[in-house]
């Protein structure tokens, strides 16, 4: 979304190529992408499409072959070193040593924080993914689903103005995924941050974002975006409308015709 | 509340303990039906019995083993943390060392027991000590490095993205992580140090060291005082590897087999 220069892009990704030496795999080539203060952006296509990559290079967990990552207007390196993002993984990646709380507040400790504040932070997140009663379990004890509400709190927790999320609700069932997704949506709608958010799931793209962005693999490229302007706040009824329809069909048609050479079970997933 | 940890610990520690008396009983009825000889057998009575009656002769000796083989176990599993903490952090170092330690691994080093003799003075407690501390070296420092080499790729790479220093993910992800492959290495290395001392004194030692009671015991045909031994020894040898895995849960309290029931 270039709507000119009024309003600085928080990601600003420009001609960005990733080849891995090995194997010579080209996965992403010549990426150009913005996203704008307060978007929620969906990364979606097949495996191998290079959409974790292209979140991994926004992270500068990954360096690009070639192009630039700007975050906030700064390197990505920078903007990793300052807390600029905050990371969900399709895991939760918990600490198995860590309480629910002390692994909400580790960020916290990385950036300094005073144990006061920390301690006051950690409280309102646990609030607001509703896991207050279970502050002082360890990773172990909570379910999947509770588990990946952690990691959100964790992400949310420094305040970073960009969220990157990997599949983080790709290893949960149907009915807790869509639970997650209303609450990821009301978590957004509260804090305002910018969402990077890559998934297999067209309906979750869909229903998350404020646009799609359709990639296809080898090499991993952007096949178009897709505007998602159902209203806010989204809700159960959501998943019902004629437009929801309309647009997942969308995406799909876009999938369908970049992904001409997709293998057999590549398409199956983009059920 | 209070009550059902405390059923649940009789409960845990019944059948075990039902067995062991069984065996023994078994043990005590045999012997007696069948006449076993006494060099063969002993009767668990007569153990008993020799146990309390040479309890000035037994303890004293475990006692002075038993510190051989406590300071073997703090020199080797030190060294091994040590070496593992070098090996894990230096990836030259570990390249050049690791196949070394492997194959070092497969050696019996028991058989070196009447070496060590030769290099320390066997009448002194050192040589028993260094027969320990080699046995309990490899183990740990195996297990530490695979411990600390364990943290997941994800964990590391979300520390990464706090803009962790290399130190940092050490402390906070590689060490925690390996902590429980230490104390499985450590509970393995508890009973190798009693092992090492007590083996090590069969080739000679001090008169007053147990490993040289139970083994002229044998050799003058008082096999139910050898026997006697070998019990102090048992008994040091489980307090030993219980004093490890109480740290264990006090240190682990995360993991789920830490729960105390």
């Amino acid at each position: 979304m270039s709507d000119g220069t009024a309003t600085p892009a928080v990601v600003r990704v420009e001609g960005v190529t990733k080849t891995f030496p090995r194997g010579n795999v080209t996965a992403l080539e010549n990426i150009e992408l913005e996203v704008a203060p307060r978007e929620f952006v969906s990364l979606i296509g097949p495996s191998g499409c290079g959409k974790s990559t292209l979140l991994r290079v926004i992270g500068d967990l990954i360096e690009p072959t070639a192009g630039t990552v700007r975050v906030n207007g700064k390197s990505a390196r920078q903007a990793r070193r300052d807390g600029g993002y905050g990371i969900v993984f399709q895991e939760a990646v918990l600490y198995d040593w860590r309480s629910i709380a002390k692994n909400i507040a580790l960020p916290l400790e990385m950036l300094g924080w005073s144990r006061r504040r920390r301690r006051e932070r950690v409280a309102e997140m646990l609030e607001l993914v509703e896991l207050t009663s279970f502050a002082d379990h360890h990773p172990w004890q909570l379910s999947g689903g509770m588990q990946q509400r952690v990691a959100i709190a964790r992400a949310l927790s420094f305040e970073p103005s960009l969220l990157l999320m990997d599949e983080p609700f790709g290893a949960l069932d149907e009915m807790t995924r869509e639970r997650l997704n209303l609450e990821l949506l009301s978590i957004w709608e509260q804090t305002g941050n910018s969402v990077v958010f890559v998934t297999h799931s067209i309906s979750e793209a869909v229903f998350l974002s404020s646009r799609v962005v359709v990639m296809s693999p080898r090499p991993g490229r952007i096949a178009g975006f897709v505007e998602i302007d159902l209203p806010h706040p989204r809700t159960v009824e959501t998943r019902e409308a004629p437009r929801f329809f309309e647009l997942v069909t969308e995406v799909r048609e876009l999938l369908r015709r970049r992904g001409e050479h997709l293998l057999p079970e590549e398409e199956a997933v983009l059920e | 509340m209070t009550l059902r940890p405390r059923i649940g610990v009789v409960v845990e520690w019944l059948p075990p303990l039902v067995v062991f008396a069984l065996v023994v009983g078994l043990w005590e009825g045999l012997v007696r039906a069948l006449h076993v000889q006494q060099f063969l057998l002993p009767k668990p009575s007569t153990i008993i019995s020799v146990f309390w009656t040479q309890r000035h002769v037994l303890w004293p000796a475990g006692w002075y083993t038993f510190k051989e083989a406590l300071g073997g176990f703090a020199i080797g599993s030190g060294a091994g943390v040590v070496a593992a903490t070098v090996v894990g952090r230096f990836r030259t170092a570990g390249q050049a060392l690791m196949p070394i330690f492997i194959a070092a691994n497969a050696v019996p080093i028991i058989a070196f027991a009447p070496i060590f003799g030769a290099w320390f003075n066997p009448i002194q407690p050192q040589s028993k000590m260094a027969i320990a501390a080699v046995l309990c070296f490899l183990p740990v420092m195996v297990n530490t490095l695979r411990g600390l080499q364990s943290a997941r790729p994800r964990q590391v790479e979300l520390m990464r993205s706090y803009a962790a220093s290399e130190l940092e993910i050490w402390r906070r992800v590689r060490v925690p992580t390996a902590l429980p492959f230490l104390f499985t290495a450590l509970k393995v290395a508890s009973v190798l140090s009693m092992i090492g001392a007590i083996v090590g004194e069969y080739f000679g030692g001090a008169m007053n060291a147990l490993g040289v009671t139970i083994n002229t015991d044998a050799q003058i045909f008082q096999f139910d005082a050898a026997w006697a031994g070998i019990l102090v020894a048992s008994l040091l040898g489980i307090a030993l590897y219980s004093a490890v895995v109480v740290a264990e849960r006090l240190v682990v309290r995360w993991s789920p087999e830490a729960r105390v029931s």
